[in-house]
């Protein structure tokens, strides 16, 4: 029996933390298929990497600043114009509080 | 040959001629997909009746002296570039109606040097994956053989130019996206160095690695877009200061006594004997043109697969929050409060390869997990990285097959996620590194399938890798076929 990486009810947490969800065969089938990704991925504890500094960006730029200047920007109607529901110049969400 | 057929540089020679018209051009392109479309696939939104103003447009400029680099060519776009006014769908149910507000700023520069746009070509969802089956729209399929991938995610763009219906693509390259899609279908693909390209208006997959680059018919129309895409832009900050050469003049300058590094761990099992048959003849091919070639160790090369299916999940599961049903995009009417709208939104919004990597990116920076996965993954990545720079002191490029195999068959690996990522092995660790690869057509197998062989050099240094490109195309000489459809 190979080791167990992610359990099911983990595999359920992750999904709410990624605001996703899954029915019972979905849970099970990416269950199994995470568990078989993670442990690939334990091949990387062969590598020493005491002292080594992580690269999140293999081309880092530092303060990419620009001029605190005023540009154009995209008028509300054209950001609004994708919106699944807009009203009154605001995108319009089901209810967040009783 | 029909216009379709020919390359850019081609058909500009043409064009300034006036023994064409670019109204021609884009009516031979159109002719084509009409003709073909239905078995490749390759788009999945056409842009026929503003091409054909575009075309006439670009002739009126053309009769009045004003010729652009790109003046009447017809390009298409995968569909992970927003363009003002025309749907951009990334290939995800989750964006099936999102018409951007604005363009993607190599839009802007291709539209500015005069193209025209044939249409949004069809991906991956997202961007992930490696055989352009997770498209919401539908599989493409491999012009050279219809029962096989054309490679992705870019795959559309790659057959829509093996396939002649384009002149020249767009597309983007995460873990090879763009050489492995050019390799499968038997055309020319750059990614350039991460931040030389603006990425402003890309869809966003893994922000690290993505890069933009064209595919094309041959190298020199690699340059010529080379030419038009690179550089700085103000409203991208990885987009990189650094100066831009003119791409062309690197392309007859040869390469005698220039050392080529082949890393021997990219020559493993694993690997198909026609695809080394034909790898192996362009190592000769090179040494014919004057080359020396060494073998050089890239040691972290097995690690590449497992640190980039961490860090690119991680920086998608965090790119992608932003599709929420709230602003833009595909909304459920099914939940009840705002969070149960979200998740039946993303749940039925999203595929199932996209929902595999957001879960395994969100489970790999979670508390607790991010030190084991993410922060070990970025530290590997390191090492990768330092690999290359190491390598690079003793040898000008690197030469290694683009793929493992020839274009495998549709349905062959989609129910099983791992055997779909190794098809990636050797096109990955560039883009960790941050440097430029560039994979060009290096022969057929038995079954006439083509084959890519793959260049890499230092950062920045495309004209380089294009001087290389040019110099193994002119010597190589491989055989003119063109898929019969």
């Amino acid at each position: 029996m190979e080791k167990i990486k992610i359990s099911k009810d983990e595999v359920t947490h992750v999904a709410h933390l990624a605001r996703l969800e899954f029915g019972e065969a979905e849970t099970e089938k990416f269950t199994a298929q995470l568990n078989g990704i993670l442990r690939y991925m334990d091949k990387l504890n062969e590598v020493d990497t005491n002292g080594v500094e992580p690269v999140t960006h293999a081309i880092a730029r530092k303060n990419a600043f620009r001029e605190d200047a005023v540009n154009a920007s995209l008028p509300p109607e054209a950001s609004l114009a994708n919106a699944p529901e807009s009203r009154g110049g605001c995108f319009l969400v089901p209810k967040v509080i009783e | 040959m029909e216009l379709n057929e020919l390359t850019i540089h081609e058909l500009l020679d043409r064009l300034r001629a006036g023994e064409t018209s670019s109204a021609e051009i884009t009516a031979s392109v159109f002719g084509r997909i009409d003709a073909v479309e239905k078995e490749v696939h390759a788009y999945i939104t056409l842009m026929r009746e503003t091409a054909l103003a575009e075309a006439e447009a670009a002739d009126e400029r053309i009769r009045k002296g004003e010729m652009g680099a790109l003046t009447g060519i017809p390009i298409a776009l995968k569909d992970i570039f927003c363009t003002k006014g025309v749907r951009t769908t990334c290939g995800s149910r989750i964006l099936e109606n999102f018409v951007p507000p604005y363009d993607a700023t190599v839009v802007t520069k291709l539209r500015a040097a005069g193209a025209v746009f044939t249409g949004k070509t069809n991906m991956d969802e997202f961007a992930m994956g490696s055989s352009t089956e997770n498209s919401f729209f539908g599989a493409t399929r491999n012009p050279w053989d219809r029962d096989r991938i054309p490679g992705g995610s870019s795959g559309g763009s790659a057959a829509a130019v093996a396939a002649d219906e384009c002149i020249a693509a767009l597309g983007s390259d995460t873990g090879g996206s763009i050489r492995q899609p050019a390799a499968l279908c038997g055309v020319v693909g750059l990614k350039p160095t991460y931040g030389r390209i603006s990425r402003f208006g890309l869809v966003a997959f893994a922000s690290s690695l993505d890069q933009i680059g064209p595919f094309t018919k041959d190298v020199e129309d690699c340059a010529i877009l080379m030419n038009v895409l690179a550089g700085y832009d103000p409203r991208e900050s990885t987009s990189v200061p650094e100066e831009v050469p003119d791409y062309r003049r690197f392309l007859s300058q040869g390469i005698e006594s220039w050392k080529v590094g082949i890393p021997k761990e990219y020559f493993i099992a694993g690997i198909d004997p026609e695809v080394e048959a034909a790898v192996r003849r362009a190592i000769r091919v090179v040494e014919g043109a004057g080359a020396k070639c060494i073998e050089v160790s890239l040691p972290h090369t097995e690690y590449c697969l497992a640190v980039y299916y961490i860090v690119a999940p991680a920086e998608a599961s965090s790119n992608l929050a932003r599709y929420d049903g709230v602003k833009y995009g595909f909304r459920s009417g099914e939940g009840r409060d705002l969070l149960e709208m979200y998740k039946k939104t993303r749940a039925a919004g999203f595929g199932a390869e996209v929902k595999r990597r957001i879960m395994i990116g969100t489970y790999a920076l979670s508390s607790g997990y991010y030190d084991a996965y993410y922060k070990k993954a970025s530290q590997v990545r390191g090492l990768i990285k330092r690999d290359f720079d190491e390598a690079f002191t003793k040898c000008d490029v690197i030469l290694t097959p683009t793929t493992p195999t020839p274009a495998f068959r549709i349905g062959e690996k989609t129910d099983d996620p791992m055997q779909m990522y190794l098809s990636d092995i050797l096109t990955i660790s560039t883009n960790l590194a941050g440097i430029p690869g560039i994979s060009v057509p290096c022969g057929f197998t038995a079954a006439g399938l083509p084959v890519g062989v793959q260049f890499l050099a230092g950062h920045f240094q495309e004209g380089r890798l294009l001087q290389f490109a040019s110099a193994y195309e002119k010597h190589a000489q491989i055989e003119k076929r063109r898929p019969t459809l």
